[in-house]
């Protein structure tokens, strides 16, 4: 993003040739050829290998019906494309990720920003308090998963699991079933990822708040605005970059859920809480249909592409400024 | 509601002699320690409840899933700590963050080396290259990369893991590491040219040690993301055939809770031993995790 400058004399180099030295400099260009392709070249291998070319094959896979292993000689056109979008459990799906994506904005974006604006002062314990809220985050998926899955059991109402009975503690009899009930799976599992990312969000937002410059509150202090005034006229809109990048980053996360989901329900209860991804790997894992599964993918790809750029061209444009899709300013 | 009132006036009435004490601590409100208490109890109880748990025999779980152990018994620990497969596992997880942490620094600085400080056609390019790769996650590609993977004999070990990991993670590395590389003086550079260094050299002695910080950051972020791995090792270890003594020890966890069900406080012990090295990470390299993410994030 810096080297707008550095871009400038290699580009006029390369126009009109300096006659004098001209061998010499192309010998030195040649040693120095070699030493770009010897440092980005291992890079520049595995990467094209193993991100780029699967992504293209998984748009060449979806046309086939394959299991994977045989020839692959069956070419069915835009057949898995059209079982795939006729498909009810599919818009459950796709339902489902939306479902979390704006939850997760409506709800997690505001907690985040007033905890971490309350938090925003001197706190003792404040590094410990921080550290604390941040664990949910550093935990795999499949620990948390899975302690969630113990607190949430339950068989109502003959069996009640730990969650529902400590409810019960405090006067609420009959909780639903967290996670057999598919009306209420959905919400459980936002509950879940709730407890699993705020934490992130509330770091990024008070990193967001050290860069408001102090000066700012004592000057609105000293004009007589209150606390939630300065906060909502001042703190909030200098803190639009962060939160357009929280929310960037939650909702690419939301369309890619998977793993929360497979650990704690498996997509069930009746398909009731499949995502894009389960939906795919139910088709690719459990019953090999490579080709299928492929075009779950690229509709997957294609919904985040279109929602990327989207997003980047109307939200993030002043943050990032090209650093996704071009690499004009570098 | 009533700390509105409460922040403004007390540091406007606190003039000159009280702002002086910079570091004075806001004991006044309670408010903020309340709510920031409830958050924390929400974020760590169920992890604490995972660990107590795991305390419990399972007839006890059953009678009050909510309460304490009665009795307390370490049987579970024991035998989860007594089995040769978890050590197993956690050597699978080590060495294949281990693998993925070095890959990732070792080809991330060299190729954020070139594009920070060479001039070259095709720089810009290579860039955006790599920076589009934040548009294509695992996610998308994890069926035909298995495809892949089986061919070139890459499935059902841990170089099917590593390799991969490197390669996704290369993207999150440059972006990070390139602007870090350029900041670090050209007079820097030219004098270690002028004492008969080549810019290679200059890499290795001088670059390489200035950059630790950045690559350090890097280096957490991904073995982090290794550790934590779960689509990947389903596919490479577990549908590729490796025996759970191959697992990395996510799914080994996964494995454990599907295979003994019944036994719930066994599965919890398993689950809090498994979250164990992650916390311990976390707490010896928090600043780089939450620094790296900041940085991340600004770009």
């Amino acid at each position: 993003m810096t080297a707008t400058e550095t871009t400038g004399p290699a580009v006029s180099a390369a126009g009109p040739a300096p006659a004098p030295s001209t061998r010499r400099r192309n010998r030195a260009r040649a040693g120095q050829r070699r030493e770009v392709a010897l440092f980005a070249g291992p890079a520049v291998i595995v990467y094209v290998v193993f991100v780029l070319l699967p992504v293209l094959l998984a748009g060449y896979y979806s046309f086939f019906n394959w299991n994977g292993l045989g020839p692959l000689d069956r070419f069915v056109g835009i057949d898995n494309y059209v079982r795939l979008l006729t498909d009810p459990v599919f818009h459950t799906s796709v339902y489902n990720n939306f479902f979390i994506i704006v939850l997760s904005l409506l709800v997690q974006g505001p907690i985040a920003i007033l905890v971490a604006l309350l938090m925003n002062r001197r706190l003792r314990f404040r590094g410990m308090l921080r550290a604390l809220i941040f664990v949910p985050y550093v935990l795999s998926e499949v620990t948390a998963g899975l302690a969630w899955q113990i607190l949430l059991q339950s068989v109502p109402p003959t069996r009640w699991g730990p969650f529902d009975t400590m409810l019960q503690g405090i006067g609420i009899q009959d909780p639903p079933a967290w996670l057999a009930d598919p009306n209420v799976v959905m919400w459980t599992m936002f509950g879940i990822l709730t407890w699993k990312y705020l934490g992130l969000a509330i770091i990024l937002m008070l990193a967001g708040l050290a860069g408001v410059p102090e000066e700012l509150y004592e000057a609105a202090a000293l004009d007589g605005a209150g606390w939630w005034k300065t906060q909502w006229y001042i703190t909030v809109p200098l803190l639009g970059p962060t939160i357009r990048i929280w929310a960037f980053l939650s909702i690419i996360g939301s369309l890619q859920l998977f793993d929360m989901v497979w650990i704690v329900t498996g997509g069930g209860p009746l398909n009731a809480s499949n995502t894009m991804a389960v939906y795919m790997v139910k088709y690719g894992l459990n019953v090999s249909q490579i080709g299928f599964g492929s075009a779950v993918a690229v509709v997957l790809f294609f919904i985040s592409l279109f929602i990327a750029l989207g997003y980047q061209r109307f939200a993030l444009r002043r943050d990032l400024e090209g650093s996704l899709t071009g690499g004009k300013r570098t | 509601m009533t700390v509105t009132t409460a922040t403004p006036p007390a540091s406007e009435a606190s003039t000159p002699r009280r702002r002086a004490s910079r570091g004075r601590i806001d004991w006044g409100q309670p408010v903020v320690y309340v709510v920031a208490l409830a958050v924390v109890a929400v974020a760590i109880g169920p992890v604490i409840y995972v660990f107590i748990s795991g305390f419990r025999t399972n007839p006890d779980f059953f009678t009050d899933p909510a309460g304490l152990p009665n009795p307390w018994t370490v049987e579970n620990y024991a035998r989860v700590l007594g089995d040769s497969s978890f050590w197993n596992q956690v050597l699978a997880s080590t060495v294949t963050a281990l693998g993925t942490t070095i890959g990732v620094m070792l080809l991330g600085v060299m190729a954020a080396f070139v594009i920070a400080r060479y001039e070259f056609r095709g720089r810009g390019v290579l860039y955006a290259l790599f920076t589009t790769g934040l548009l294509f996650p695992l996610t998308i590609s994890i069926l035909p990369l298995t495809v892949l993977l089986r061919q070139m004999g890459l499935f059902g070990n841990w170089w099917g893991l590593i390799v991969p990991q490197v390669a996704f993670a290369l993207p999150l590395t440059i972006i990070i590491l390139t602007p870090f590389l350029r900041a670090i003086p050209v007079e820097l550079e030219d004098a270690a040219l002028v004492d008969g260094a080549s810019r290679v050299g200059f890499f290795w002695r001088i670059l390489l040690p200035l950059s630790m910080p950045g690559l350090m950051t890097v280096g957490v972020l991904a073995f982090v993301g290794s550790w934590n791995a779960y689509l990947l090792p389903l596919f490479v270890l577990q549908a590729g055939g490796a025996g759970i003594d191959n697992y990395t020890l996510p799914l080994g966890v996964q494995f454990y809770s599907t295979a003994y069900g019944q036994d719930t406080t066994g599965v919890l012990a398993y689950t809090a031993l498994a979250m164990l090295p992650a916390i311990l990470f976390f707490t010896l390299a928090e600043r780089r995790i939450v620094g790296g993410l900041q940085g991340a994030v600004k770009g």
